[in-house]
């Protein structure tokens, strides 16, 4: 400013700062004078963002913001802008759930949701599980495939200890009770009825003597005691000779713990949405005695609860 | 004064606004901007009104940008937000098209088209309503504040600001059911971003328009300086002919009478006087000018009365300047307007828009998406077979429900079921209703016996079992996929 050197432009009138690059120079051009206004004017909109917000180490703001205060509000905003819908999923019946479909569509994805938390650790990410831990994605169910089944399931696990109500049922380990050459009979007998090669007489003896009870004659299966389809396409050990030596001789014991108490209801709920929902879950029983026995259950479990 | 203001003005840091107040003028371009001033404001505010039967199933405003709902409503076109390249189209026909009219006709978008230029002129014909003309606003600003004084001022900023606040509303509308939205704006339940939204743009308006006015052009503005820059020799500028007007002189007798030779210009100010910018056009073209043309009005208005030819300041290009300074005639206009370079930018323009005109008419209104399950992909079922699962999104653009049939073409072994059914009722095809104007979402399992690894790729159709004939609403969405049996 005290320059009295300073040379002017004669085109403009300007003054010229100095600089030169390759012959073009640059003109001194005073700024507006609202330019100068709006700088000062973020200056002390910058003093006021400073104390009214936490800029300084140690200080709070005055407006006691905080980023982790501005999460915890927005997670409770979201929890209560939630509430409603998980109240109508918990207070309908589970199986009237498919008939509101986005009440379902929200069901599912809270399911999807928890799934990913609580279940990915066994059944996998995809819920494809792999050996000994069952693939939910199939039309196959060792404890019934409808979605009541599979809440009853989710909330009280398979022989989940400390569960009073967990489904139940043990396989005896035959190795103490059939000879290793009877066993090996029993295997083949197993694979051909599941269409992997002969039946035998002997096989088929061994097996109406030993397995029927909870297998059924034919070898498909009983839900109510978990015993699998021997005669389908879906094996939850192996099907090879080694993996039905074992089972048959040591037996199989797969727990699924129970949920109920550790996760709300309506997850619980939510869970079994999404379960049916990956494309084996099967429909409502007929509805009469389901609805009964689930009233019946209803009271016994009000008694006990009393 | 200000303090800012000691420091020696010529090379201060910082220099105060000069108070411009344009002179009224008439003439053909003060016309012009009248009718493009009319045109601008008429189309701002009237558009949002305007109404367009689309069906039950759409809103019925003929312009609408829902951005809650991602559609974009133009008349007969509705844009999903994966259909935005069009947007892009024609904000880069915006662009080419300010290239062409800058390579012709130089700063006409400032002059006359821009939105601070239409609003200033409107602020500033407020002003003169309220306060008169150019001279008695220098006088109204000179004189010490009173109560008259306060009464103008105060009547002058509440128009305005009814003015700005108007422009802020009018903004809104192009973004909700326009009497919805200013039926709840007035009764005080619209959304609060409608008010915030109504009032930043009545404060920018309010303050752009009465205050700040040529400094936005000069100082905040970039397009200015990209103008500049892509002005050519043939580009029309508002030039004074200083070849014809100078030596200029405001005595014009005494000196006729002592037999100096004479240029046209009689230094009477009119152009500066009418400049809404401030600018001397006599000192050659410069950033501040808009090239609004007033100035080429108020100086034919003088000649006409000296009965001399009008044009001493005029529209011309670079060369003919030099043409006519070498003493050549003046050429006619349109021979600068069609030249290669305009002609390129035009057609480049135009092939743009007829492009997009052609993939509007013939772009699909019905399309198929699939994500295919990958964990997992293969799913043994129970009686042997494998199943796939892929989520699909079927896209009805169209303002109707619209039902489908979903079949395949190849993979024949295969039975395909959605997650609405079950599998026993599984088939080559299904039947689906999809809602209108909406993505619908489902689950398709196809189930085919087991086999060896690989893929085995096929089409999935959705044809569409309500063409109208004639449309090309009938024709079929294909997707793609491969069915695998086994997981490698």
């Amino acid at each position: 400013m005290t320059d009295h050197n300073k040379r002017i432009d004669e085109a403009t009138g300007t003054g010229l700062v100095g600089h030169e690059w390759d012959g073009i120079e640059e003109l001194d051009t005073p700024l507006p004078r609202w330019w100068v206004y709006i700088f000062a004017a973020t200056l002390v909109f910058a003093a006021g963002y400073v104390v009214a917000y936490p800029a300084l180490p140690d200080t709070d703001g005055l407006t006691g913001w905080s980023s982790r205060g501005q999460l915890d509000q927005t997670l409770k905003a979201e929890t209560s802008a939630r509430a409603p819908r998980l109240d109508a999923i918990a207070s309908t019946p589970i199986e009237a759930l498919a008939a509101n479909p986005q009440l379902m569509r929200s069901a599912i994805e809270g399911g999807r949701a928890a799934f990913k938390v609580n279940c990915v650790q066994c059944h996998g990410a995809g819920a494809a599980g792999s050996k000994g831990y069952p693939n939910l994605n199939d039309d196959d169910w060792l404890w019934g495939g409808d979605i009541a089944a599979i809440e009853y399931t989710l909330q009280h696990g398979i022989r989940s200890p400390g569960s009073g109500e967990a489904r139940f049922s043990q396989m005896p380990a035959f190795a103490d009770i059939l000879s290793k050459a009877q066993i090996a009979q029993l295997v083949s007998h197993v694979q051909a009825i599941s269409g992997q090669g002969k039946p035998s007489a002997a096989g088929a003896a061994l097996f109406t003597e030993n397995c029927v009870s909870c297998h059924g004659d034919a070898g498909k299966g009983m839900r109510e005691q978990g015993a699998p389809n021997l005669t389908d396409g879906i094996w939850l050990y192996g099907c090879d000779r080694a993996a039905l030596t074992q089972t048959i001789s040591k037996a199989r014991y797969g727990v699924m713990p129970h949920w109920e108490g550790r996760l709300p209801r309506v997850t619980i709920r939510m869970l079994a949405a999404y379960v049916h929902s990956l494309g084996g879950g099967e429909a409502n029983p007929v509805a009469e005695p389901v609805t009964a026995a689930a009233e019946a259950a209803t009271e016994v479990g009000a008694d006990v609860g009393a | 004064m200000s303090a800012l203001d000691l420091i020696n003005p010529t090379s201060g840091l910082y220099r105060k606004r000069e108070p411009i107040f344009p002179r009224v003028v008439k003439g053909p371009f003060r016309q012009l901007k009248w009718a493009v001033m009319i045109l601008c404001l008429a189309v701002y505010y009237v558009t949002p009104w305007l109404r367009w039967d689309r069906g039950p199933f759409a809103p019925d405003q003929a312009v609408l940008v829902d951005l809650a709902n991602r559609r974009f409503y133009m008349f007969a076109i509705e844009i999903w937000p994966q259909e935005f390249y069009y947007i892009a189209g024609l904000l880069i026909m915006a662009g080419i098209g300010l290239f062409l009219v800058t390579s012709a006709v130089g700063r006409a978008w400032c002059g006359f088209a821009c939105p601070q230029t239409v609003w200033t002129d409107l602020f500033q014909h407020v002003e003169r309503w309220i306060d008169g003309d150019r001279n008695a606003q220098l006088k109204l600003n000179a004189a010490p504040w009173s109560a008259a004084k306060l009464g103008r001022r105060l009547s002058k900023w509440s128009i305005w600001l009814t003015i700005a606040v108007a422009t802020g509303g009018a903004w809104i509308f192009y973004f909700a059911d326009a009497p919805t939205l200013a039926g709840q704006f007035i009764a005080g339940n619209a959304p609060f971003v409608a008010y915030a939204t109504v009032a930043v743009l009545s404060f920018t308006t309010f303050t752009l328009g009465g205050f700040m006015r040529e400094q936005v052009c000069i100082y905040m503005c970039p397009w200015p300086r990209i103008q500049t820059a892509m002005l050519d020799e043939k580009s029309l500028i508002v030039t004074y002919r200083d070849w014809r007007g100078e030596p200029r002189t405001q005595g014009v007798k005494k000196a006729a009478a002592s037999g100096e030779k004479l240029g046209d210009c009689i230094d009477c100010n009119a152009c500066v006087s009418v400049c809404p910018t401030g600018v001397d056009i006599r000192k050659g073209p410069q950033l501040g000018c808009i090239n609004c043309a007033l100035c080429i009005d108020a100086c034919d208005d003088v000649m006409a009365k000296l009965n001399r030819p009008r044009g001493l300041i005029d529209y011309l290009n670079l060369d003919d300047e030099k043409h006519e300074r070498a003493g050549g005639a003046v050429r006619p206009i349109l021979k600068t307007l069609l030249r290669p370079r305009t002609l390129v930018y035009f057609a480049i323009w135009a092939s743009i828009g007829l492009a997009m005109l052609f993939t509007l008419g013939e772009r699909a209104r019905l399309t198929i998406d699939s994500a295919q399950d990958r964990n997992p992909m293969v799913v043994t079922m129970s009686d042997g077979q494998v199943r796939n699962g892929w989520t699909l999104k079927f896209r009805n653009m169209e303002s109707r429900p619209r039902t489908v049939e979903l079949s395949m073409a190849g993979l024949p072994d295969g039975k395909l079921w959605t997650d609405a059914m079950d599998r026993r009722s599984a088939a080559r095809s299904v039947r689906l209703d999809l809602a209108p104007d909406a993505t619908t979402m489902l689950h398709l399992y196809i189930a085919a016996p087991a086999g060896a690894a690989g893929e085995t790729p096929f089409t999935l159709i959705a044809r569409p079992l309500d063409a109208t004939p004639g449309t090309n609403d009938g024709r079929d969405a294909v997707r793609a996929v491969k069915f695998v049996r086994k997981q490698g």
